[in-house]
C-alpha cells in the first residue's frame, strides 16, 4: 500500500528536470483554503484544504490541575485523529507511529516556540489552570498532513475564545468570552521533501510514496526556527539542510499573510 | 455516433409513447412506475408491482427495462469486467490487488497464466507490490470477495506509462458509444490507452498529458451534451500548438488500438 511503481518512476524523473506531476514549481503549494469557526461546541476550530487533502481542528480549553514541576503554568495537549473514511491506508485502533509523529511535530513547534503564553493560563499557582486541548481530525489524506495540521492548529488557536467562567470559578457550558488565547507568535510547520535529489515543497500522496527524506521546519514570526523533524530512511547533507531551512522560512512568511 | 443523433433517437422513443426521455434526476427510494410491463434494472428493484430506485441517479429506460444511472459512487465489480488494480499485498496463494473499491480483489495461484511452484518461485517474481495490473473479475460472491484472473488474452502487467483515477460512474462517458470517445482520444494523441471499469486509466505515449488532460475533461463535463465535438476541439488546439514529431509508432499503434478496441465491444455490449 506504498504507491504504484509505474507512477513512482515517472514522478521520480520528472523531478530530476524540477518538474512535478500537477505542473506545480517544486516550492509552490497546492490552493490553500482555511475557514474558522466551523465547530460551535468548541473553543476554537479551522477546516484547512491544501489540495485534496483535509483536516479539521478542534481546540477545547478546560479547567484542570498543573504538573507539579510547573504549577504556575497552563498545559497543551495535542492529539492527531487518522480515521479510517480518510484514507484506506488507515485503520482503526490505537493511534500509530504516524498519527502520533504527526501530533507531535505540531506539538513541538508550538511548544518550543512558546507560541501560547502559558504562564498567563494560570488561574490558582499550584491548583487551577487552563488546559489547551488541540486535536486534529484528518478527513481526507493527500499528502501533507504535517503542514495543513500546522495550519489548522494556529488558524483554530488565534481564533479561539476563552470560556466563560461564573462567581464559582466554574464553566459556563456553552457560552464563550471575548478573551483570546495569549498567543504570543504563530508558528507554521513547512515539509521539504527529497526526490530524486531535488526539495520540493507540499508533497502529495503520490510524491509521499516516492520520496527517500522529510525535513519538517517550523518558524516563528520572526523567521527564527523553533522546530524540526526529520523523516524516513535517507540522509541530507549540509547544503541541503540549508536550502530546506531558506525554503520553508520563505514559505512561513507566505503562509503568515493567510491568518 | 454523435450526441445529436442519439438525442432524436430518444426523442423518437418518446414520440412512440415510450417512458419520457427527460433526464430525470431520482431518489434512493423514489418510486419510478407501478407496472409489471417493465423489468427492473440497474440501480432499481421491485417491490409489488412497482419499481424504485436504489441509488441517486438519472433515470434511464430502454426497451423494456428502466435503470437509474449514479450520478457519483464507488466501483461495484461485476464477473466479466475488465479492471486496472495495484498490487497491495502478497500471500502464500496470491496477491491482494486494490481495485479502487469498498473491498479488495484476489488473484489466487490459479488466476496466473503460467504454473508456479511456490517452493521455487517467490510470488514477488510474477507481481511484486506496487504493480500495475490489467486483469477480469472472475468472481464477486455475495460475501464481497472479488477474485481477478490474468488467464484472459487482455490481461496483463503495465511496466510503464501513466494511471489517471476518474469516477467509476463517468467511465463508460470515457468510452463513449462503441468506444467513439476514446478510440478519437488515442488516434489523436498516439497514445496506447487502457480503461479499467473500476475507473482507473492507463495511459502511454508522447502526449500522454494532453490526453489525461482530455480524460478529465470527459469526466468533469461528462454530464453535458456535445462532449464529444468540444473534446475534439481541444484535443485539435492542444496538438496543434506542437510541432509534429518525426516518426510515430503508427503500426504498433494501430495493432494495439484493434485490441483494445475489443475490449471497448465488449463494455458496449454490457449496457
Amino acid at each position: 500500500m506504498a504507491g504504484i511503481n509505474i507512477q513512482k518512476k515517472y514522478i521520480s524523473a520528472l523531478a530530476k528536470d524540477g518538474k512535478r506531476i500537477d505542473g506545480r514549481k517544486p516550492d509552490e503549494f497546492r490552493e490553500i483554503s482555511i475557514e474558522t469557526g466551523v465547530i460551535p461546541n468548541a473553543e476554537g476550530s479551522a477546516r484547512v484544504r491544501i489540495g485534496e487533502t483535509e483536516v479539521l481542528m478542534g481546540v477545547k480549553i478546560d479547567i484542570g490541575t498543573p504538573f507539579p514541576d510547573t504549577p504556575d503554568e497552563g498545559v497543551l495537549m495535542s492529539g492527531a485523529e487518522l480515521h479510517p473514511m480518510a484514507s484506506r491506508r488507515f485503520e482503526t485502533g490505537p493511534p500509530d507511529a504516524e498519527s502520533i509523529e504527526l501530533a507531535r511535530v505540531v506539538d513541538r513547534g508550538i511548544r518550543e516556540a512558546h507560541a501560547i503564553d502559558t504562564k498567563k493560563l494560570c488561574i490558582t499557582p499550584g491548583e487551577k489552570i487552563w488546559m489547551v486541548m488541540i486535536d486534529a481530525h484528518v478527513m481526507n489524506h493527500q499528502g501533507n498532513l504535517i503542514d495543513a495540521c500546522g495550519l489548522a492548529a494556529m488558524a483554530a488557536l488565534s481564533t479561539a475564545r476563552m470560556p466563560k467562567l461564573d462567581e464559582e470559578g466554574k464553566i459556563v457550558i456553552g457560552e464563550k468570552s471575548d478573551e483570546p488565547l495569549p498567543i504570543t507568535t504563530k508558528v507554521f510547520p513547512v515539509t521539504v521533501a527529497r526526490i530524486n535529489g531535488r526539495l520540493m515543497l507540499d508533497p502529495t500522496l503520490e510524491e509521499e510514496d516516492t520520496m527517500d527524506v522529510r525535513l519538517t521546519i517550523s518558524t516563528k514570526d520572526d523567521g527564527n526556527i523553533t522546530a524540526m523533524q526529520k523523516g524516513l530512511t535517507g540522509a541530507l547533507t549540509m547544503k541541503e539542510i540549508e536550502e530546506a531551512i531558506d525554503m520553508s522560512i520563505k514559505k512561513g512568511k507566505e503562509l503568515r499573510k493567510l491568518l | 455516433m454523435t450526441e445529436k443523433n442519439t438525442n432524436d433517437i430518444q426523442k423518437s422513443d418518446a414520440a412512440n409513447g415510450n417512458v419520457s426521455d427527460e433526464k430525470k434526476i431520482v431518489v434512493p427510494g423514489e418510486l419510478l412506475m407501478e407496472t409489471m410491463d417493465y423489468l427492473p434494472g440497474k440501480n432499481c428493484f421491485r417491490e409489488g408491482n412497482a419499481i424504485y430506485a436504489k441509488k441517486l441517479g438519472l433515470l434511464r429506460t430502454s426497451g423494456r427495462v428502466v435503470e437509474v444511472v449514479p450520478v457519483s459512487g464507488v466501483y461495484n465489480p461485476e464477473v466479466g469486467d475488465m479492471i486496472i488494480g495495484v498490487v497491495d499485498e502478497i500471500q502464500n496463494a496470491g496477491w491482494v490487488i486494490d481495485i479502487n473499491a469498498p473491498y479488495t480483489a484476489f488473484i489466487p495461484l490459479s488466476g496466473v497464466r503460467e504454473f508456479i511452484d511456490t517452493n521455487k518461485t517467490s510470488l514477488n517474481q510474477i507481481y511484486a507490490a506496487g504493480d500495475l495490473i490489467y486483469g477480469k473479475v472472475m468472481m464477486f460472491s455475495p460475501s464481497k470477495s472479488v477474485h481477478i484472473t490474468m488467464q484472459d488474452p487482455k490481461a496483463k502487467k503495465f511496466t510503464d506509462g501513466r494511471v489517471v483515477r476518474i469516477n467509476t460512474t463517468k467511465v463508460p462517458r470515457l468510452i463513449g458509444r462503441s468506444g467513439s470517445m476514446i478510440s478519437m482520444i488515442k488516434d489523436a494523441t498516439k497514445c496506447f490507452i487502457s480503461v479499467g471499469q473500476n475507473g482507473m486509466v492507463w495511459l502511454k505515449g508522447e502526449n500522454e498529458d494532453i490526453a489525461i488532460k482530455a480524460v478529465q475533461m470527459v469526466e468533469e463535463y461528462a454530464h453535458t451534451t456535445g462532449l464529444t465535438d468540444r473534446v475534439d476541439a481541444f484535443l485539435k488546439k492542444e496538438l496543434g500548438s506542437r510541432p509534429a514529431k518525426k516518426e510515430s509508432p503508427k503500426e504498433s499503434f494501430e495493432e494495439y488500438s484493434k485490441e483494445s478496441a475489443s475490449n471497448e465491444e465488449y463494455v458496449e455490449a454490457k449496457e
